[in-house]
């Protein structure tokens, strides 16, 4: 399972870059970013190197910041490819709250990053159709809680 | 003090009182007479309602001595009160105004369960503003060791309170929880310090915040009353039984009126604070409107005291904002948040007009803990914010959340109402 930073943003300009910042100086890589947004606030959600770590950083630094669990699948870089994962999950009442994805260089898939409500049961869902999920340490440095 | 005794104690030192005013102070001498009211003829407490009001304009007005009731040299101390709203008001103090005063505040220290043995640190501003050397006189009064320290450098007071065990604290109740937020940025649980003791006072606060308050500090919180023009910190406290603040009625007299017919309401109605002193010498104030807005608490308390109870303050006539026709203050708000888990009690109100239509915002922070990821729970919170205020003052409003500690904390009153009404288009 992979854990997730998500930082509450008020809007205002040049707050995302204040959050940035601090992971910055602390010496955290983000590995992906993706951003949701209000009217009037916004959630940055992000995997990051020593996500724990981060998180003090953060909330010291005055942020708001929560840790969630994802599922974070790999999915065969082609046409069709996300369709077939969602599909498999639709079928077994797997409900995604949201997703993003990435690929990274070189590589032959990508990381599809899900939010579902139970990651434990969608994970066995995948596993039993032959779909992998990827390990939080192949994509950052984990850190405990 | 049997319940008699008392009143007819109150009844001589007002006929007194209002014959002082009537021959030294001129403003009291000119509305006198221009009401045709005569001092002397005052013999029961009913007699009041017949006395002319006083109202902050008129202490504004004989600035800087003008209402002096003795010689300026029988005047030993002055403070005065914020020219925020416009001219600074000065009241002077006789010895024996200096001696009342601070045996009307070893009283509230005393009753709130301080003593002799305590530390006390007074966090109230010192000088001209009443809160600090007014508790600080009763403190030293009560024998209590006391820590001037004054407002503001709250990790001075962070670390002054460890090192020296302090065990009372004297502030408003905002600054309390910054105190405690600041401890914790040091790396201080201020719950396991001596402390175990609040007073707290100076501005509106709620149920919601003391139990707050007490909870993050691991102390019992003591509601304070007081205002520099009746006297200062020391016109009505608090027992043990935390219901009300009992009014020192052999120094005050307290009366309860609409703000708008100015008539006496009926017990346990809410209006506007009046208090005439009736045991001060420098200054004494006859029915002094005091813009505050609460309501005596009708039968009497479990702690034996004679002395009635007035609510907590929970409002001023003058912050009371009017919303499209509705009442509303801003503790009332306060109330709610505090009621709502997920937000804390810390926000703002903005109001602006689009049109000829009032229009409030609400901006209040999220709490530091809550577990979020979703849109929607965020969301859901805001709603459920806008809902639970909605409901209880009646008038619609819109809420935005914001992150913690975004907005300003105040060392002094908290300034929670921001109107931009008058500004134009917002």
């Amino acid at each position: 399972m992979v854990e997730q930073l998500s930082v509450f943003l008020q809007n205002e300009a040049g707050r995302l870059a204040q959050m940035c910042r601090v992971l910055g100086e602390a010496g955290h890589n983000i590995h992906v970013l993706m951003v949701a947004d209000t009217t009037e606030f916004g959630v940055a959600r992000m995997l990051c190197d020593r996500p724990h770590s981060a998180r003090r950083a953060l909330e010291s630094a005055g942020f708001a910041v929560s840790i969630t669990r994802v599922l974070a699948v790999e999915v065969p870089d082609r046409p069709g490819g996300l369709a077939d994962v969602l599909e498999r999950m639709g079928r077994q009442g797997v409900n995604v709250e949201y997703m993003y994805c990435f690929v990274r260089p070189g590589s032959e898939v990508a990381v599809d990053i899900f939010r579902v409500e139970d990651p434990d049961w969608a994970t066995e869902v995948l596993t039993a159709a032959g779909i992998g999920t990827a390990r939080a340490a192949s994509l950052y440095d984990i850190d405990a809680g | 003090m049997p319940r008699g005794t008392l009143e007819a104690l109150q009844v001589e030192r007002l006929r007194r009182t209002l014959q002082r005013v009537y021959d030294n102070v001129p403003l009291y001498r000119a509305k006198f007479d221009g009401a045709g009211f005569d001092p002397a003829t005052v013999t029961s407490l009913d007699d009041l309602a017949d006395v002319p009001f006083t109202v902050k304009d008129d202490l504004r007005a004989a600035y800087p001595f003008g209402m002096f009731a003795v010689p300026r040299s029988d005047i030993v101390r002055v403070h005065a009160s914020s020219g925020t709203t416009g001219q600074i008001t000065v009241v002077g103090y006789t010895a024996g105004d200096i001696r009342m005063w601070s045996e009307m505040m070893a009283r509230t220290l005393s009753a709130g369960g301080a003593g002799p043995d305590d530390i006390v640190q007074i966090a109230y501003g010192y000088g001209l503003f009443t809160g600090g050397l007014g508790v600080h006189y009763g403190s030293e009064r009560l024998g209590a060791l006391t820590v001037p320290i004054s407002g503001g450098n709250t990790r001075r007071q962070v670390q002054i309170m460890a090192d020296f065990g302090v065990t009372v604290l004297a502030c408003t109740p905002s600054y309390a929880l910054y105190v405690a937020e600041t401890a914790a940025e040091m790396g201080i649980d201020i719950r396991d310090l001596p402390l175990r003791l609040g007073f707290f006072g100076a501005e509106p606060w709620s149920d919601n915040m003391r139990l707050q308050i007490e909870e993050t500090l691991g102390i019992t919180a003591m509601d304070i009353y007081g205002l520099s023009e009746v006297l200062g910190p020391g016109v009505a406290f608090e027992c043990t039984e935390h219901n009300g603040l009992h009014v020192n009625e052999d120094a005050f007299i307290v009366e309860i009126v609409d703000p708008d017919t100015l008539r006496p309401v009926a017990d346990g109605e809410v209006g506007e604070v009046v208090f005439t002193t009736i045991a001060k010498e420098g200054i004494p104030v006859i029915r002094y409107r005091t813009r505050d807005v609460s309501r005596m608490i009708t039968g009497t308390c479990s702690c034996g005291r004679a002395f009635r109870r007035m609510q907590r303050v929970f409002g001023r006539t003058d912050d009371m904002l009017i919303i499209r026709g509705v009442n509303v203050f801003p503790s009332q708000i306060e109330q709610v948040l505090a009621s709502v888990p997920g937000v804390a009690p810390h926000y703002q109100v903005l109001l602006t007009r689009e049109g000829s239509l009032d229009s409030v915002a609400v901006h209040v922070e999220i709490s530091p803990d809550i577990e979020f990821d979703e849109i929607r729970e965020l969301e859901g919170l805001q709603r459920r914010v806008r809902a639970a205020i909605e409901s209880a003052l009646a008038v619609s409003i819109a809420v935005k959340l914001v992150e913690p500690k975004s907005i300003q904390r105040f060392e002094g009153k908290a300034k929670r109402v921001v109107d931009l009404r008058g500004q134009g288009e917002a």
